[in-house]
């Protein structure tokens, strides 16, 4: 593969940084609380230097081509080698997770949950970043394979030490179900190895010649893939994991959970399971499209059914996720663009909802639906942001959420050639119906948190008055570049439209259309 | 039409500076949006200042369009087609193919436009005294300046996304606006009432832009260069004679289930008369010239789709002129049971829009648009008049039995003004509401529904029954109630409005009664009788009534040809239209003027395309001239057609006197039962609905609104929201989640079990540690009470973890 670019360090920089943060944080007492976060902050900010440095070098008028790519030898026992690169559909997931990173640290300032401990803390985190960008710019699946696992054990820490009261089961779940997925995932990446003439682990190689598979091997490697990638999404039935891993983690872990780690699985169905295995994502496309239908509808009634406002956010992103895998499922440019742009939009919103969820259950320590009410009243600022995003999740034109949602459902209408054209029109209306449950049960959760007066318990001079405070000073440097992005990304999508689709194009080669 | 065109070749269309740039039209209050959210506060009139100025500078803009569309309709002869202006620029893109965003700037945009801008100035300024010391005032002009944005941005929007775009935009602003006193239950579940009915009918927004997109997005790019998107595009398409009838017509009747969804026609009407609950302004905005007219512009817009896709040249019943009928009566007839003035100025806009939208279906394109036009003026007037009344007069209460009454003497400019939007609104000559509606009414005859005809007359008949009733308890008879002085400050306004519940059907239903209003402005007030309002109130007033009496002149053609001049300007003529140049697909990047010499008049060159375009039915003795040509009805050779020809109806006095005849009854026979009712109160009639039980069942058959409130909300909400969600709940927590954590379980005992009999009793040492991880596992998934972390498990489990995910790496 010709080397694109000059700066084929940058993304070995940026993908490893976190961890030399890592190495000084360990020698830094734990009691000096303050020089911990510092450094940490420091880290991540220099991350995303080198991650807008790379923005600044990436070539657009080739953005379908991989940049930046380096390979090394590595692993060469099982054939397996260093091998990085970077394209329109990683650049935006990757640079994502850098601020995204950075973000939940500013905010993580004065918000370290108990029982504290904040170098771990910001450890985990940096630990985290690195699995997350390392598997956007992997190109060799035991490479991304590492890098996949990697994010596991920080998320179940993350969860497990600083999460809610049932956080041990929560945790626990959150691990033994994603490692059961990657388990499936692992062999379905060895027989995908055999099968290609246990030559190379390099996913160029591999899409090469993985066409050349068997169709019926074909279908039996993808399913390995598919339940692998599909807990992580995670897909309708596979979601259950969801829920309780949300609801118990941290704010700073809902957050980077939703935004960036159930990209993972979506990100490897586009990158790794289609493109290498075409004829079997051909085979799988409408089953995918059922689940992913299912996810919509269910994740929606799931959300009018909870009585927790974290819930209900945990709920909707299965709903959400549903989009993205509806877009994926049409093998078309329409829907991979959706759902490439969806995963970003996604990452935002959902983020910033969480964000918002975890402020309110710092104030009023409780996320009870029917205790909160007259959010507006008390904290005008907070509740309009709540208002914002609850709009910007709905799909709100203007707002990034409509460009994953509209243009999935638009590609439905027409899957690519070779599925059946009638099923996937029935996904498009029953995908259409979903936005308006998503209207649904965003708005009445808006009307019943944000609207009305406060609830008695928590009216002005019942003793919350110290808590209940708008949003400070910590909360806007984090969330102000979030709420930016998705109105910027709204109002002008081509922003991004213009980095995901020739590489969206190079990723469909296979299906001509 | 030969020569016509030949000379038409060598004209070049005239166009200017305001033409060209009517995409920044509704930059402007959007950009004036952000300023009033950031810096409002901090203004000296508290951000309304971005509102008004952007709203002037918009209909500044929007009248110098207008000047320079007129400008160049002029310079060309009655049968040449004029271009819009269209301009597109990337937004975003799919396949290599950019997609746009832009401007399509025809007569129908510049009527719209105009409107818009106008109706919004005026509201604003009205605001400013309305809303008056109201709390969150900042906050009321930066959605009042969005909702403006969002409805421009529709008119001008170059293609069906940035369509969408303001739709939603609009919906948005609606929410925050109905529900801008949301401090209270009723006004935050109208507000959610009315984002949610108009959502669920936008799926067939979504659903028909997509089927159309790619049925003639093929068609589109290979013959003009522009996306399916494009509503240019959509247009010549659909009259292309490419479409399979299937798609265009599940294209259609999809985005006119948007249509019912967003102007408020049967059954999807029910939002309208609860969005009642928001300041009056609003109401005023939102059912003169803007949202609910969304719907009625989006078939207007792109016409030629719904031509084709619902049959309207075929003179059946198409499934528009059903809805717009059914909306015509039913709203009407609901409109007489209400006691708030406000509902029943929205039921009269439901009922209107039924007419707009009958028009449409039967072909009376222009009739239609131009009842849009002439309906914002007086509704806007009626609705501003009602605030007027409650702001100065009825001590913010809209209850007409309770707290009005004999207001003529007290408010000359509001009643004047009124009385003219009434006669306006009833369709009286020479008001302007004589020339839209009466128009419809006779072109839907003259299309050959003359059922639906009658259906339109007895609308009339109902439409100055009712306002005839509501102008009678308004401003007629004894002042009552807060009219006649008896409410005073504090002791009233908290209650007023929840004793009014006890005539709705419904519990929630929408405050008869702006009571914040009432907590934030009370001290102007104190203790006075009712009185006229101040100048900010009466000046837009009388502006409006003047447009109501004489915006129907634009188009009149019981004077004559030369009266008709929107015919001139804003129908858009149906002549075929060679494509010449394709314009290239815009690039990546940068801008393409897809107008500019794309296309020119059919010529010589192509003169069978213009002799089948003009001569086969020259009926031109038959419609004072005009000529006629196929599009609409043959597929056209040699170019493409943008809109289908239309039939006109030739004026007829006796037609016209017919239906103000009819108008003047049902006034009279309105006026003698209203007089009977409330002032002689003559005991057969009083209170004859609850001793005739027919009488009766009818009443609460209207009062409870055809009882399509409640097979909504209790019946098809209130089951998804609790039984149908809560069961797809249990079967996520008890089935699905059952199969996860019962996996865990019998793993943990599998463990355990090979542990205590296998491991420990067969093997020993090797296979210690698989067995040690499982039982690690299994001792996780149990609660821990302590309270404190066990952090130490939790590290060995993962270390297990890992360690088994080694094996099987390495035993594959």
């Amino acid at each position: 593969m010709e080397v694109l670019s000059d700066h084929n360090w940058v993304l070995t920089v940026g993908t490893f940084l976190p961890l030399v943060g890592v190495l000084i944080m360990l020698f830094i007492p734990k009691a000096d609380e303050a020089l911990s976060k510092a450094v940490a902050i420091g880290t991540a900010a220099a991350t995303l230097a080198v991650g807008v440095f790379t923005m600044v070098q990436f070539n657009y008028d080739k953005a379908g081509e991989m940049q930046f790519v380096a390979q090394a030898e590595w692993i060469s026992v099982i054939k397996s080698s260093y091998f990085i690169g970077l394209d329109g559909i990683s650049l935006p997931l990757y640079f994502l997770s850098m601020v995204i990173t950075l973000l939940v640290m500013i905010y993580s300032w004065n918000h370290v949950p108990s029982p504290g401990n904040a170098k771990a803390f910001y450890i985990l985190m940096l630990v985290l970043q690195t699995g997350m960008a390392g598997t956007f710019i992997a190109r060799d699946l035991v490479l991304f394979f590492v890098f996949f696992e990697l994010v596991l054990l920080p998320m179940y820490f993350m969860i497990g030490v600083w999460g809610g009261e049932n956080r041990q089961y929560a945790s626990l779940k959150f691990f033994l179900y994603t490692m059961f997925g990657s388990a499936l995932m692992l062999v379905a990446f060895l027989a995908l190895f055999f099968k290609t003439g246990a030559e190379s682990f390099a996913i160029p190689f591999l899409i090469e010649n993985g066409g050349a598979i068997a169709k019926n091997t074909q279908i039996w490697i993808f399913a390995g893939m598919f339940v692998g990638f599909a807990v992580k999404v995670p897909m309708f039935p596979f979601h259950t994991w969801l829920p309780d891993a949300h609801t118990q983690a941290p704010t700073q872990g809902s957050v980077i959970l939703a935004a960036i780690l159930l990209k993972l699985g979506t990100y490897g169905f586009v990158r790794i399971a289609i493109p290498i295995l075409p004829e079997a994502a051909k085979e799988w496309a409408p089953w995918i499209g059922l689940l992913a239908v299912i996810g919509i509808i269910y994740g929606a009634l799931g959300c009018l059914a909870q009585t927790d406002m974290k819930r209900l956010i945990a709920f909707s992103s299965v709903a959400h996720m549903g989009y993205v895998m509806l877009g994926i499922s049409t093998l078309t440019s329409f829907g991979m663009n959706a759902a490439m742009f969806g995963m970003v939009a996604h990452g935002l919103i959902t983020g910033m909802l969480f964000f918002v969820a975890g402020s309110v259950k710092e104030r009023y320590h409780t996320l009870e639906i029917k205790r909160l009410s007259g959010m507006l009243v008390q904290m005008p600022k907070l509740g309009w942001i709540l208002g914002f995003c609850a709009m910007a999740s709905l799909g709100l034109p203007g707002l990034a959420g409509f460009w994953g949602e509209f243009p999935a459902i638009l590609s439905a209408y027409q899957p690519a050639p070779g599925l059946n054209v009638t099923v996937f029109r029935v996904y498009m209306v029953v995908a259409a119906i979903g936005t308006v449950l998503a209207a649904g049960y965003l708005l009445w959760l808006y009307q019943r948190t944000a609207f009305g007066e406060p609830t008695e318990e928590f009216a002005a001079g019942h003793g919350h008055d110290e808590d209940i405070h708008d949003v400070n000073k910590f909360e806007w440097i984090a969330w102000t570049p979030l709420l930016i992005a998705i109105v910027v990304f709204g109002v002008y999508p081509q922003l991004m439209f213009q980095v995901l689709d020739p590489a969206v194009g190079v990723t469909l080669k296979a299906f001509g259309g | 039409m030969f020569s016509a065109s030949t000379e038409a070749a060598e004209v070049i269309l005239k166009s200017g500076w305001f033409l060209e740039n009517a995409f920044i039209i509704p930059i402007i209050p959007a950009v004036a949006f952000f300023l009033i959210i950031f810096f409002g506060k901090k203004m000296p009139m508290k951000g309304s200042e971005f509102g008004i100025v952007s709203m002037f500078a918009a209909l500044v803009m929007s009248i110098g369009a207008a000047y320079q569309w007129i400008q160049r309709v002029n310079g060309v002869s009655e049968e040449t087609y004029v271009k819009p202006i269209i301009r597109s620029w990337t937004w975003w893109q799919n396949d290599g193919v950019s997609l746009g965003i832009g401007q399509h700037i025809d007569g129908l945009s510049i009527t719209i436009l105009v409107v818009v801008a106008f109706i919004s100035s005026l509201v604003q300024i009205y605001s400013t005294e309305y809303l008056h010391g109201d709390r969150r005032y900042t906050h009321f002009f930066a959605s009042l300046t969005l909702f403006s944005a969002g409805m421009l941005n529709m008119v001008v929007a170059e293609n069906m996304i940035q369509l969408i775009l303001g739709w939603e935009l609009m919906g948005l602003c609606s929410f925050m606006l109905i529900g801008h006193w949301w401090e209270e239950g009723a006004n935050s579940r109208a507000a959610l009432k009315a984002f949610f009915t108009t959502r669920t009918g936008d799926i067939g927004l979504l659903v028909g832009t997509s089927v159309l997109f790619f049925a003639a997005n093929d068609w589109t790019q290979k013959t003009l260069g522009v996306s399916g998107f494009s509503i240019r595009g959509l247009s010549a398409w659909a009259l292309s004679g490419d479409p399979s009838s299937a798609a265009i017509t599940v294209g259609a009747v999809a985005l006119f289930i948007a249509c019912i969804g967003k102007s408020g026609q049967f059954p999807l009407h029910t939002w309208l008369p609860d969005a009642m609950a928001g300041p009056t302004p609003v109401s005023s905005l939102l059912h003169s010239s803007t949202m609910v007219v969304a719907g009625v512009f989006l078939v207007a817009r792109v016409y030629p789709v719904f031509y084709e896709g619902m049959n309207i040249y075929g003179n059946s019943v198409n499934f528009i002129v059903l809805i717009g009928g059914v909306t015509i009566v039913i709203a009407a007839a609901l409109a007489f049971v209400q006691n708030d003035i406000k509902k029943v100025l929205a039921y009269s806009t439901v009922s209107q829009l039924g007419y707009m939208m009958m028009g449409l279906g039967a072909g009376a394109w222009l009739p239609a648009v131009f009842h849009i036009f002439t309906h914002a003026f007086f509704k806007a007037c009626l609705f501003l008049g009602a605030g007027s009344i409650s702001h100065s007069a009825s001590h913010h209460s809209f209850d007409m039995k309770k707290d009005m009454g004999g207001l003529r003497k007290f408010m000359p400019i509001t009643f004047s003004t009124w009385i003219i939007s009434t006669l306006a609104l009833c369709g009286v000559f020479p008001f302007s509401g004589f020339f839209s509606k009466d128009e419809i009414i006779d072109n839907v005859g003259y299309a050959g529904y003359n059922f639906f005809m009658i259906v339109g007359l007895f609308g009339a008949f109902l439409t100055a029954a009712y306002m005839t009733r509501a102008t009678y308890l308004t401003f007629f008879g004894e002042p009552r109630g807060a009219a006649a002085g008896e409410h005073h400050d504090d002791e009233h306004d908290a209650h007023a409005s929840h004793d009014d519940h006890g005539h709705d059907a419904h519990g929630h239903d929408a405050h008869a009664h702006d009571s914040h209003a009432a907590h934030d402005s009370h001290d102007d007030h104190g203790s006075h009788g009712p009185r006229e309002s101040g100048l900010i109130i009466t000046v837009p007033l009388i502006l409006l009534a003047t447009l109501a009496l004489g915006s129907g002149f634009l188009n009149a053609p019981a004077f004559g040809e030369k009266w008709e001049n929107l015919k001139k300007w804003v129908e858009p003529r149906a002549e075929v239209v060679s494509v010449t140049g394709i314009a290239k697909p815009a690039g990546a990047h940068g801008e393409t003027r897809l107008a500019a010499g794309s296309e020119e008049p059919v010529d010589d060159g192509h003169s069978e395309a213009a002799d089948s375009g003009s001569h086969s039915k020259a009926e031109a003795g038959k419609d004072g001239g005009h000529h006629y040509s196929d599009c609409g009805s043959k597929t056209p050779v040699g170019g493409v057609c943008y809109a289908p020809q239309l039939k006109h109806a030739p004026f007829k006095w006796w037609k016209a006197g017919m239906s103000v005849g009819i108008v003047f009854l049902g006034m009279i026979l309105s006026w003698l039962l209203c007089v009977q009712l409330y002032t002689r109160k003559n005991k057969k009639l009083v209170g004859l609905t609850e001793r005739n039980k027919a009488l009766g069942a009818g009443y609460s058959f209207l009062a409870n609104k055809y009882y399509l409130d409640t097979l909504y909300e209790k019946i098809i909400v209130r089951s998804i929201a609790h039984p149908i969600s809560r069961g797809a709940y249990w079967f996520n927590q008890n089935v699905l989640d059952g199969i996860v954590n019962g996996a865990g379980t019998s793993t943990r005992k599998t463990a355990g079990w090979v542990y205590r009999n296998v491991d420990q009793k067969l093997v020993d040492g090797a296979v210690n540690g698989a067995g040690t991880s499982a039982e690690n596992a299994g001792g996780a998934l149990q609660p821990v009470q302590s309270g404190k972390v066990n952090q130490y498990g939790a590290l060995l489990f993962g270390a297990a973890a890992i360690g088994a995910l080694v094996l099987v790496i390495i035993n594959f």
